[in-house]
């Protein structure tokens, strides 16, 4: 059982949380320039990298989305942010 | 019948016997044993059958690596199967039965496997019984192998603590390298946890002996317990530390005399694992006879219960921990032989006849040892006690992610430095005996000074044993899976080289004792088959938990009604009270119909009713999410599918939210009730879901200050009235009729009786609706208002059933039921949007893609069926003449009492372009004809809805 760190909360173990996505992937917008190949992409291909791994979290009981930055192999956690603009 | 009691000695109390049953036969142990000690002492040998062969089998080991004697036991705590002897301690009165064996072990009618053993090598099972049909053989197969029967009528209470802690430290084994780092550790004021599985502290000190600092070791034991406790820590026995999992979080069972046991889930800033080792058996041919036993587990019985493993003794070695054995059994006054495979060794103890350079070959007898061979020649003797070196117990260093390197000097796997958080000391990491196991405790609890003196020094001289493929006869592996070495040379032969595939093909190490005795055994032969050294060969995957234990001490409280709670109605009581009848819909526990009977008929009877007169039901699961704020339209029209932010003030509009991949997650009405103010009024069990999109777009796509989201579906109760009558119902209950003259999807706010009042008109059943919402608190007040009204009325309170009905006539459909994983909302006849709107929202790309633009797609229609009763749900729509493929299946299905004929819902390819044309509803082989309709099968143009 992990623990991971809400910035809005503190630590609290991981089934409060659910992923929510890659870090800097952008939704491709206006939809009607964004290619089929494309879209499928954004939608489907997803990292998954071994090791250092930057993504949005969401902690379920408090709604706050953020920042999470681990190692998925040891499964260490480096940082917590919140998203920009929030105040964490 | 060999083992035997000494008079005196041992840590039972004899002025406590204890009575007890082993197979029908009636034995005696004493206070103190465990089932394991009072068998051994009491004489039999044969405990059980093996799982394939019904090889007789006995008494190996000392703990949770005993593959052999596992029994049924019925006790004062009940029934428990499959319980290990060396684990559980002896209550007067128990029952003890031997397990796969019929009648019993002794008389094992199955025992005649054996001799067509050279038909059944590993794989034997797949091979044959594939080719013949499993499923007809499998019944016979199981019921010849296997283990302790499971009573179907056994229900545990549940009664198992959950306890959460944290600590500074966790000492794992209170042995001499345990006790060694707890004292160290406390010794600095840190928080110590100190667990060890046995009944009390001390690990092997406690049948091997030994003085520390100049005492005997009872003292240091005792010492470190005060100065653990004493520095805030805690000192638990009987309990087995079971799993190590992610961020430093430890389960551990700690069974409690005459109490339920607890479960605890620690937390430890750090850990010294000190779980010792495991002593490994030696390989020659029939070594799994009952009479052949661990070394170090009759110095164990010995020491500790007074038992002794037999009377005339060959003990064979390959080590110098097996000399104080073989002195202590002769001081019984037991013959005892001692054959080291070594040339050179220790001198002989006392009254022992040592045999230098002399291999054990062989166990003679046919149901327990009756003799030996050593070297060609033939040794008398009743037991022969094996050492074949040492196994550390690696397991939770593994499941924490640690790595192991081969350690020569150890013969054994010991952990890599560095890839785990742990520190290891002693037997564990491969450093035998005394001397080794203090320092390396002391250094693992972070100790300065000088680490505690052993008396003696000096290591074990090992050498490595191994399994001899030139040897004549079966040589057990796995004493529990019956794997010989011959099975091991088979799987290499087929390719399964592989330590994974081995032990997946011949089940090697997959007993219940998790291979502790048998995996080095596989891993040794397979390396000297394939050549490869045991590193390059490996180990299998360690998985918790360590030791098997009860399911319900994970489960706690966590069972019935508890496991998964559903959310309860703020007005359950009234329900009840009305004879209501409940069940779970979508998470809710929900009345289904109201009074006694038939479900289906009463179901019957409250649709027409509401379709007659007024029907009223429970909506409150209905989601309720607050929106809020100037930005909350730009937030809806983002999220959803249809725009919400040209909604005036007071009006209701249908709307999707779909998924980004353009699927429909959900529907649903949502509510404008001033500019900047909106309710989302999701599916009762999509609301957390709903939460989550829209709180995703707020925060990571708009200025989040700008609108505020809030879920208080659980503050509020709402009630339904639906029906002709629905309105005379209202009026008569007192609501505003300022509110009752509201539009069809319209909705006002007021205060009724100085409480919050919401009335909307909107409609899940086609006909006039009211949904009146009051604050939970008054939930109560609203339903004895409606109640006083409803009988003049001719009102009847209607469950979830009927609301089914009444909503499948109308073709309103239920998302996740008339939909699935690939519906978008032009499959539900609602392209309008997709079509016109320019601006983006979420899922809108999805909905261009070449296959959401398919002709072919799946659409919802409605189905008209031959017969009276309704079509089954789930039955598949095929052409009525040429190839059967699906074209789509029943969604909904009900009996509609108003129109008198069976309705249902469907989704069908191209449905749209197959208005009136002929199909077959296929199911279980039966079909039925079935004629093509639009989704609504009642009021299609709609007058009803305003009564």
């Amino acid at each position: 059982m992990q623990i991971f760190t809400c910035p809005f909360c503190g630590p609290r173990e991981e089934t409060e949380f659910h992923f929510a996505a890659e870090a800097g992937k952008h939704r491709p917008e206006p939809a009607e320039e964004v290619s089929d190949a494309d879209w499928a992409d954004y939608l489907y291909l997803n990292d998954a990298p071994k090791g250092a791994a930057r993504e949005v979290w969401v902690h379920a009981t408090c709604g706050e989305f953020f920042v999470m930055t681990r190692d998925t192999v040891t499964r260490e956690i480096t940082d917590v942010t919140a998203l920009p603009g929030r105040d964490g | 019948m060999s083992g035997w009691r000494l008079p005196s000695g041992g840590g039972i109390d004899r002025d406590k016997p204890l009575g007890f049953t082993f197979d029908g036969q009636t034995l005696t142990g004493f206070e103190g044993d465990t089932l394991a000690s009072a068998l051994l002492a009491s004489g039999p040998r044969i405990l059980g059958r093996s799982f394939k062969y019904h090889r007789p089998r006995g008494l190996w080991g000392m703990g949770g690596e005993e593959p052999n004697a596992i029994l049924d036991v019925t006790g004062p705590d009940g029934f428990t199967p499959n319980a290990r002897a060396t684990q559980m301690r002896l209550r007067d009165g128990m029952a003890l039965t031997s397990v796969n064996a019929a009648p019993d072990a002794a008389r094992d009618r199955f025992g005649i496997m054996d001799l067509a053993h050279r038909f059944l090598p590993a794989g034997f099972y797949y091979k044959t019984f594939m080719a013949l049909g499993w499923m007809r053989w499998e019944p016979m197969i199981r019921r010849m192998a296997g283990l302790g029967r499971v009573d179907p009528g056994h229900h545990p209470a549940a009664d198992a603590v959950p306890m959460n802690a944290r600590c500074d430290l966790l000492v794992i084994g209170a042995g001499p390298a345990g006790l060694a780092a707890a004292k160290a550790a406390a010794a600095q004021g840190r928080a110590v946890w100190l667990i060890d599985e046995a009944g009390e502290v001390g690990g092997s000190l406690r049948w091997r002996g030994g003085q520390i600092d100049g005492g005997d070791w009872r003292e240091f034991a005792s010492e470190t317990v005060k100065a653990v406790e004493a520095a805030g820590g805690r000192v638990m026995t009987d309990t087995t530390l079971w799993g190590a999992f992610d961020h430093g979080l430890y389960a551990a069972w700690q069974r409690r005399e005459g109490q339920p046991d607890r479960h605890w889930r620690i937390r430890a800033a750090t850990v010294v694992l000190a779980a010792g080792a495991i002593e490994r058996p030696l390989w020659f041919a029939n070594n799994d006879l009952p009479g052949v036993m661990s070394a170090e587990a009759a110095l164990h019985y010995l020491r500790l219960y007074g038992a002794v493993a037999g009377r005339r003794i060959l003990l064979a070695t390959g080590n110098d921990a097996s000399y104080p054995v073989a002195a202590a059994l002769a001081e019984t006054g037991a013959r005892v032989t001692l054959a080291d495979a070594r040339a050179d060794g220790p001198n002989a103890p006392e009254a022992v006849e040592l045999l230098r350079g002399a291999r054990l070959t062989k166990a003679k007898g046919a149901r327990e040892v009756g003799g030996a061979m050593v070297e060609g020649g033939h040794v008398g003797a009743d037991t022969v006690l094996v050492s074949g070196g040492y196994t550390p117990s690696v397991h939770l260093w593994c499941q924490a992610g640690g790595k192991l390197d081969w350690n020569a000097g150890a013969d054994a796997l010991v952990p890599r430095p560095g890839t785990c958080s742990m520190a290891v000391a002693g037997a564990a990491n491969g450093g035998f005996g005394l001397q080794h196991a203090l320092e390396e405790g002391h250094r693992a609890g972070t100790g300065t000074g000088r680490a505690p003196r052993a008396a003696t020094t000096g290591d074990w001289g090992l050498i490595p044993m191994r399994p001899d493929p030139t040897l004549k006869g079966r040589q057990w592996l796995d004493p529990q899976n019956d794997v010989t070495l011959k099975d091991v040379k088979l799987a290499a032969q087929e390719g399964y080289r592989s330590v994974e595939h081995l032990k997946r093909y011949t089940t090697l190490g997959m007993a219940t004792d998790q291979g502790r005795s048998a995996n080095f055994a596989g891993l040794a032969a397979m390396s000297a088959i394939t050549g490869l050294s045991i590193p390059e060969t490996g180990t299998t995957t360690y998985r918790p938990p360590f030791t098997p234990l009860p399911l319900k001490t994970i489960a706690g409280l966590r069972r019935g009604e508890l496991f998964n709670p559903v959310k309860r109605l703020a007005l359950e009581p009234q329900h009840r009270a009305q004879g209501a009848r409940f069940r779970e819909y979508g998470g809710w526990l929900r009345p289904s119909v109201y009074g006694d009977g038939e479900e289906s008929t009463l179901a019957q009877a409250e649709a027409k009713t509401a379709r007659e007169t007024v029907g009223l039901y429970d909506a409150s699961p209905l989601g309720k999410i607050e929106v809020i704020g100037p930005g909350a339209a730009e937030l809806l029209d983002f999220c959803g599918y249809i725009r919400m932010s040209t909604l005036k003030p007071g009006r209701a509009r249908y709307g999707f939210m779909l998924s980004e991949t353009g699927i429909v997650h959900d529907d649903g009405v949502v509510f404008r009730l001033a500019e900047d103010r909106f309710i989302v009024s999701a599916s009762s069990s999509h609301v957390a879901s709903v939460r989550m999109i829209l709180e995703e777009a707020r925060q990571d796509r708009f200025d989040p200050r700008r609108s505020y989201i809030h879920d208080v579906t659980a503050n509020w109760v709402t009630i339904t009235l639906t029906g002709p009558r629905a309105g005379d119902l209202a009026h008569a209950a007192g609501l505003p009729d300022r509110m009752l003259a509201l539009p069809h999807m319209g909705v006002a706010e007021g205060l009724w009786n100085g409480h919050p009042l919401r009335v909307a008109r909107v409609s899940f059943t086609g006909d006039l609706s009211y949904e009146i919402s009051v604050p939970a608190r008054h939930g109560a007040d609203l339903h004895a208002r409606l109640e006083a009204a409803r009988a003049a009325h001719k009102g009847r309170w209607i469950g979830l059933e009927a609301v089914m009905i009444l909503r499948a006539e109308k073709g309103f459909i239920l998302v996740g039921k008339d939909t699935d994983g690939l519906t978008m909302p032009h499959d539900l006849g609602w392209g309008g949007p997709r079509d016109k709107r320019k601006d983006e929202y979420f899922g809108r790309r999805s909905l261009f893609t070449p296959e959401a633009c398919r002709e072919d797609r799946r659409q919802l229609v409605g189905l008209v069926s031959e017969g009276s009763d309704p079509l089954p749900v789930g039955a598949h729509l095929v052409a009525s003449d040429g190839p059967r493929r699906s074209l789509g299946f029943v969604t909904s299905s009900h009996v509609s009492p108003t129109l008198n004929r069976p309705i249902a819902l469907a989704l069908l390819e191209a449905g749209g372009s197959r208005m009136g044309e002929a199909l077959t509803a296929f199911h279980l082989g039966e079909t039925r004809s079935v004629q093509v309709t639009p989704a609504c099968a009642f009021d299609p143009e709609g007058g009803r809805l305003n009564g």
